[in-house]
């Protein structure tokens, strides 16, 4: 692995409005692995995602991501954001989509096929984006990502509701990514994910309460189940 | 440049997965221009005077509400803040759009004009003048629509837009009354208002069969707005939004 992360913030404060909603947060991703942001909705999890695509306005702290400053055109050919809502065309078929998305990275046509394949679409290439499942429509977000061979991944909770089988095999495709050497951030609020993590950032009120292994959590909170450690931190922490 | 032409190619399919609106684009012009003309049927003169204004004004009013609808779909979609995440820059995305609309604009004016000369027998002299303005009309539709969509959060705001951009402009263009008969601050507003020079455009095609000086004045004149606009619009697509 890496010395130097992937991803570095330092110092970051933003403020939506009169909110704070993320006050003073320093926090690393090491390259080459998959990490895990987890937290309760409205944590912050989604802003402090947008701050690293280099596309939130952000009051004071600087993000780093690969050597550089978030969100400039080098930082942008690199990183692949897949947000939360299904970011993509519902009246375009899902072909019609991902070449789109390919032109824009400059991506080939093997390349696309790939990602379609890596998430299971192979059969709906020709079907209309608005057509498809909820879940199905995540997998096309996602695979506009997948193509254009991004080193870091941001990804805002890509396995909500997707079958069990689904998710488990989109966790497997992060670990292969990982193995490659790429650089996944992937945020859940469900809390039995932690387990897939190599590494998991707990997030609350806008502030990381543990940056740890799944494993570590484990045995510094005393707990077995990654939702009871998340109690434990967030009450031990979130008084103060 | 590949960017740009992706871009229109993803806009053109998005507006043919959507037949009813492709038809309402190439058709409905005709439609109402054949409704206009025998609305007049007992004073042709008029239609003769109005008709070949509305060749122009009808792909404006059209290009703005549907290029604004389409963006205020891509701005509250999400899709807008992802393409901003990708390489894709914001002039490329802004021409990309004004690209595809301007094609759909060829298509209706094309079609509108076939139908007024040669089945409504519009007296024109001068057929590719008219469809040249109708284009450039319809561009700067399109160029409008993506400024105003910035200030729309929701479609039926974009659709709101229409008599707050569109109205004001009808009345003072000269299409009502010569301009030069309005109140002075009226016919000073109508001088900053690009419909002016559109209008103005098409009473001259309609009395001339050279393309004179005034034509080309307005011409450059409205070319001059559409890239205003269009840098306008681009100017307002910002990267990081709070």
């Amino acid at each position: 692995m890496l010395n130097s992360p992937a991803i570095a913030v330092d110092r970051l404060t933003v403020i939506r409005g009169k909110n704070t909603v993320i006050p003073d947060l320093t926090v690393s991703v090491p390259s080459g692995s998959v990490t895990g942001l987890l937290g309760p909705s409205g944590c912050g999890k989604t802003t402090l995602i947008r701050a690293i695509a280099g596309i939130q306005i952000i009051r004071s702290g600087t993000v780093t991501v690969l050597g550089g400053p978030a969100g400039t055109p080098a930082a942008r050919a690199r990183v692949g954001y897949v947000m939360q809502s299904d970011s993509v065309y519902p009246d375009l078929t899902v072909l019609q989509n991902l070449r789109y998305f390919a032109v824009l990275s400059g991506s080939d046509d093997a390349a696309m096929f790939q990602a379609i394949d890596d998430v299971g679409l192979s059969d709906k290439t020709d079907a209309l984006v608005a057509d498809l499942s909820g879940g199905q429509r995540t997998r096309v977000s996602l695979a506009a990502a997948l193509l254009a061979d991004p080193d870091v991944y941001l990804l805002d909770e890509p396995t909500v509701g997707l079958d069990p089988v689904l998710r488990r095999d989109l966790w497997q495709l992060f670990a292969r990514l990982a193995s490659q050497g790429k650089t996944l951030l992937v945020s859940s609020h469900v809390m039995d994910e932690a387990g897939r993590c190599d590494r998991v950032l707990l997030m609350r009120e806008g502030r990381i309460i543990a940056d740890a292994t799944p494993d570590e959590l484990r045995r510094d909170t005393g707990e077995d189940d990654l939702e009871r450690a998340f109690l434990v931190l967030a009450e031990g922490k979130g008084a103060s | 440049m590949t960017r740009t032409l992706a871009t229109s190619r993803r806009v053109l399919q998005q507006l043919s997965h959507d037949p009813r609106s492709v038809a309402m684009i190439v058709v409905l012009p005709s439609l109402l221009l054949w409704m206009f003309k025998y609305v007049f049927d007992g004073s042709p003169a008029v239609f003769n005077r109005v008709g070949p204004q509305m060749l122009g004004i009808f792909p404006f009013i059209v290009m703005f509400l549907v290029t604004s609808v389409t963006m205020v779909r891509e701005r509250t979609s999400g899709t807008l803040e992802r393409l901003l995440t990708t390489p894709l820059r914001r002039g490329e995305l802004i021409l990309g759009y004004g690209l595809a609309f301007g094609t759909a604009a060829l298509v209706q004016s094309l079609v509108t004009s076939t139908v007024a000369i040669w089945l409504l027998d519009m007296d024109v002299n001068t057929p590719w003048a008219i469809v040249l303005f109708a284009v450039t009309d319809a561009v700067l539709g399109t160029a409008l629509g993506l400024l105003m969509s910035a200030f729309a959060v929701t479609e039926f705001q974009a659709v709101q837009f229409m008599p707050l951009v569109v109205i004001p402009q009808l009345l003072l263009c000269g299409l009502l009354v010569p301009r030069d008969s309005m109140p002075e601050v009226l016919r000073r507003l109508s001088d900053v208002l690009p419909l002016s020079y559109a209008a103005d455009a098409f009473t001259e095609l309609g009395s001339t069969s050279n393309f004179t000086s005034t034509l080309s004045k307005d011409l450059v004149i409205l070319i001059g707005c559409c890239v205003l606009a269009l840098a306008g619009a681009s100017l307002t697509l910002r990267r990081r939004t709070p």
